[in-house]
């Protein structure tokens, strides 16, 4: 029963079934890999920081840009978020651990040799993938180092681990809520996830055929890819975005569902527009099926596909923004109070904001015909994955790390972490509309003497948000071996999820008997 | 027990822990590894002496080593009464859920067949406001089955390098004769229609035998699981003719342009799946006939297996919709 304790040593992580144990795995696992797609976006800047060839070779400039986005986007923030749905949903809904906990920890340990794999094709003859993290053919077929194959391989052990993760997430919420919970009583993070493991079970079978066509057409002779024999280089960028597009709200929906928990809570009112929220997340789900080609308005598409897909994107803002009204609406009038995870919120909230309304600027077909690959999109999407998503995973770590370790963090050190993050984000990104909107091409490791300032800047911001990472790492470690411990069940006095009625740290095994939700 | 529970005043049965996940992990890294070497090899070094091909071989047998522990032990587990109902619901959702993650991976391919069909092919010949294809491949007419690849009608790889194309993704030549419905007259000799009445039947077979189960009468659960197995293995045997004729007879390969593409990446996945489901239920078969296996209120293992054949069934009317037929 809940007495049992883990097993010693290595072992238990190779061995654990328990949803806490995994759970912290992937969270240790995707903060490694924050820091490895960080250092290669270090390199990067580090680059750009002056006009001119410096310090990398284009040609490893190419793969420190296509790195850096395979390993943030894939290593990085989907495995946090799959951390935070194993240590959080069955505390959520009142489970003893996920459905199928076997199959969890098979979920996770495909990931790091995975990328060990995916990490090691940098040293391989031809150098690592150069072709951008969207792998676009032919650039990823014909004119693609012999590397390419294990990045393939790795693009599909990984795919495996995230489906197989899916489809415990949505089996444990579909089976496992307590008696009483209800779909419409479950905590918005276990909604948001549960569509976004929708998501991740209907895409990444997509993003396994766009690989596998393109490995038949460098080693076996097909011709998905290639005019000569009938096929079309687009089509690979129709399959890819339609894996593509979704996955950016794989990313970006559970980090609406933190907001959702943490904003409530320190604002001790009840998350306002609860079912409307459930509603919009599914709608942007539905939508995000059907907007993938405004990621290619400049490729040649037909006009009635560039205004299909064009107003198909716009309509995208209308759930959006109910969620940010909905957001706001929560702290209104409410007793506020802005300890770390809060700050964080807030800021996510903003950014996001930020980036979305660059989102609807880049959705304007016309328009993008200006914007397309220019710094102006790495801006905004940096807006939405690093403010968006990184900025609600460090409000969602100070916010459980207290339930997870049964400490408190250092609140002073958590303050200067978001407040360097929030500075030093800014500093990079904001100026990098600026210099894409004048005419900066992305994934270019030179560029025209007139952005050289912006540059500066930007790569400034980055050492500071970079190094403010450091401490964020440093706070939690200190946490764990020297925090005060807290003696409330319920840390944040806001709080109203069930994870809040166990002890801290939770206990091994939590709801072994289930909790009765009225 | 670890980790025992009593949700809905059942026991939802959480294993303490278990070797099973990592050993998995070690079987499918090293067959990804060794499948991307012994390709990488092949293209690269050809003839050259590696180890490649062992690691593939080695992760392929280690991984199947793992999950046939695997499945026996739920087996085990399940006959041992550790499964409460709701546990039982679980692997449902989950194996539902997996199909429809095979439906989605069919889908890719499906949409690419759709897209050169109706779109990039017709915009190779010139077709649509705006098109400068015909700049590149004057005198590519566009029709399916493609049997006259864009590089064929600019004189092959030659008339390529004459046209001064900068780009050579290979060389790809049309096929001489294509697999669709070759007219009533010839119904007769046309593979396909046999493949798709062998295995809409076995679709019916495997309902009767599950039938059977229900019934608890094993006898008809085993003679119609067996007639289904054979059906499936009858279906592969006639694939298998099916791509010694095109490739022998037809000059249909994989490097025939677009059509040879599609059609064997898309009936060689179905191909892929048929023979995966013809193992799944020659398993349950064995399970019942030599280990008395399955009662009538309890089958998981025979009726995912069915759901998964079943799959395979819709999956191949389609394809000979699209692949054979339109």
């Amino acid at each position: 029963m809940g007495a049992h304790g883990p097993a010693k040593g290595l072992t238990r992580w190779l061995t654990t079934t328990n949803h806490k144990d995994i759970g912290s795995m992937y969270l240790w696992f995707s903060f490694a890999m924050f820091l490895l797609g960080g250092s290669f976006a270090m390199i990067i800047r580090a680059e750009l920081f002056q006009p001119g060839l410096q310090i990398v070779e284009p040609e490893f400039f190419n793969q420190m840009t296509t790195m850096h986005g395979l390993v943030m986007v894939f290593g990085a923030i989907m495995p946090a978020f799959v951390g935070l749905a194993n240590w959080m949903i069955p505390m959520m809904i009142g489970a003893p651990d996920m459905a199928l906990p076997r199959m969890n920890n098979w979920s996770f340990w495909i990931l790091p040799p995975t990328f060990l794999l995916l990490a090691s094709t940098l040293f391989m003859e031809g150098g690592g993938p150069n072709f951008g993290w969207t792998f676009y053919a032919p650039l990823s077929t014909t004119y693609a180092p012999p590397s390419v194959t294990f990045f393939i391989f790795a693009v599909h052990a990984m795919g495996i681990s995230s489906i197989m993760g899916s489809i415990n997430i949505i089996a444990t919420v579909v089976n496992m809520r307590a008696p009483g919970m209800t779909y419409m009583k479950m905590p918005m993070f276990v909604w948001t996830w549960l569509i976004t493991a929708f998501l991740l079970v209907a895409v990444m079978p997509v993003l396994a055929g766009a690989v596998t066509m393109m490995l038949m057409d460098i080693h076996f002779g097909t011709s998905f890819f290639s005019a000569a024999g009938g096929g079309d280089p687009v089509l690979f960028q129709h399959v890819f975005w339609f894996f593509g597009h979704p996955e950016v709200y794989i990313i970006i929906l559970p980090a609406f569902g933190v907001v959702s928990e943490v904003i409530p809570t320190f604002s001790r009112k009840p998350l306002f527009g609860y079912a409307s929220m459930v509603y919009a997340t599914a709608s942007i789900a539905f939508l995000s099926f059907i907007v993938w080609a405004h990621h290619m308005y400049t490729v040649g598409l037909p006009i009635a596909g560039e205004l299909f897909f064009m107003y198909a994107t716009m309509l995208i803002a209308v759930p959006t923004a109910a969620k940010v009204f909905n957001w706001i609406t929560t702290m209104f009038k409410g007793s506020i109070t802005l300890e770390t995870p809060m700050l964080f919120a807030i800021a996510k909230v903003f950014l996001f904001t930020v980036g979305g309304f660059s989102g609807l600027m880049l959705a304007i077909a016309p328009a993008d015909f200006q914007y397309h690959d220019s710094y102006f999109v790495v801006a905004h999407f940096h807006y939405t994955m690093v403010a968006g998503a990184i900025f609600a995973l460090s409000s969602a770590v100070y916010y459980w790390l207290p339930k997870w370790t049964g400490k408190m963090y250092n609140e002073t050190m958590g303050k200067v972490h978001f407040w360097v993050s929030f500075i030093g984000f800014n500093l990079t990104f904001f100026p990098q509309h600026f210099v894409g909107l004048a005419g900066m091409p992305r994934r270019i490791p030179d560029y025209n003497l007139m952005f050289a300032d912006f540059n500066m800047m930007s790569s400034i911001g980055a050492f500071i948000y970079g190094s403010s990472q450091l401490l964020f790492l440093f706070n939690i470690v200190r946490t764990i071996t020297h925090g005060k411990p807290v003696n409330d069940d319920k840390v944040w006095d806001g709080a109203t999820t069930l994870e809040w009625t166990v002890p801290s740290p939770a206990p091994y095994h939590t709801f072994s008997t289930p909790p009765e939700v009225k | 027990m670890a980790g025992q529970s009593n949700a809905g005043h059942e026991t939802y049965y959480v294993p303490e822990k278990s070797s099973l996940a990592i050993n998995a992990t070690i079987g499918l890294v090293a067959s990804v590894y060794g499948a991307a070497s012994v390709i990488n090899d092949a293209s690269y070094r050809p003839g050259e002496e590696t180890n490649s091909s062992f690691i593939l071989f080695a992760g392929l047998a280690y991984f199947a080593a793992t999950l046939w522990v695997w499945f026996a032990t739920t087996i085990r587990e399940n006959r041992q009464g550790m499964n409460s109902a709701q546990l039982k619901h679980s692997y449902v959702i989950g194996m539902q859920w997996f199909i429809f993650s095979e439906v989605m991976f069919f889908a890719a391919f499906f949409g690419a067949l759709f897209y050169i069909r109706n779109l990039a092919g017709p915009w190779l010949a010139g077709e649509g406001d705006g098109a400068m294809n015909t700049l590149l491949w004057p005198g590519f007419e566009y029709s399916w089955p493609l049997m006259e690849t864009p590089q064929d009608a600019i004189g092959g790889v030659s008339g390529q390098a004459a046209a001064g194309h900068l780009a050579n993704n290979g060389e790809f030549t049309g096929a001489e004769k294509h697999l669709s419905f070759p007219g009533f007259a010839n119904i007769g000799h046309w593979l396909p229609l046999y493949n798709t009445i062998i295995l809409l039947t076995s679709s019916f077979t495997c309902h009767i035998a599950h039938m059977g189960i229900k019934e608890n009468n094993r006898k008809k659960f085993n003679l119609w699981l067996f007639i289904t197995v054979a059906l499936g293995a009858i279906f592969l045997y006639l694939q298998y003719m099916e791509y010694h004729e095109a490739l022998f007879e037809y000059g249909i390969k994989l490097n025939s342009g677009v059509y040879g593409t599609t059609f064997f990446m898309l009936t060689g996945f179905h191909g892929f799946h048929v023979a995966m489901g013809t193992v799944m239920l020659l398993i349950q078969w064995l399970r019942s006939t030599s280990k008395g296996h399955f009662t009538a209120d309890d089958q998981f293992g025979f009726e995912a297996s069915s759901w998964y054949w079943h799959f395979v069934d819709v999956v191949w009317v389609f394809l000979f919709l699209f692949v054979y037929i339109l």
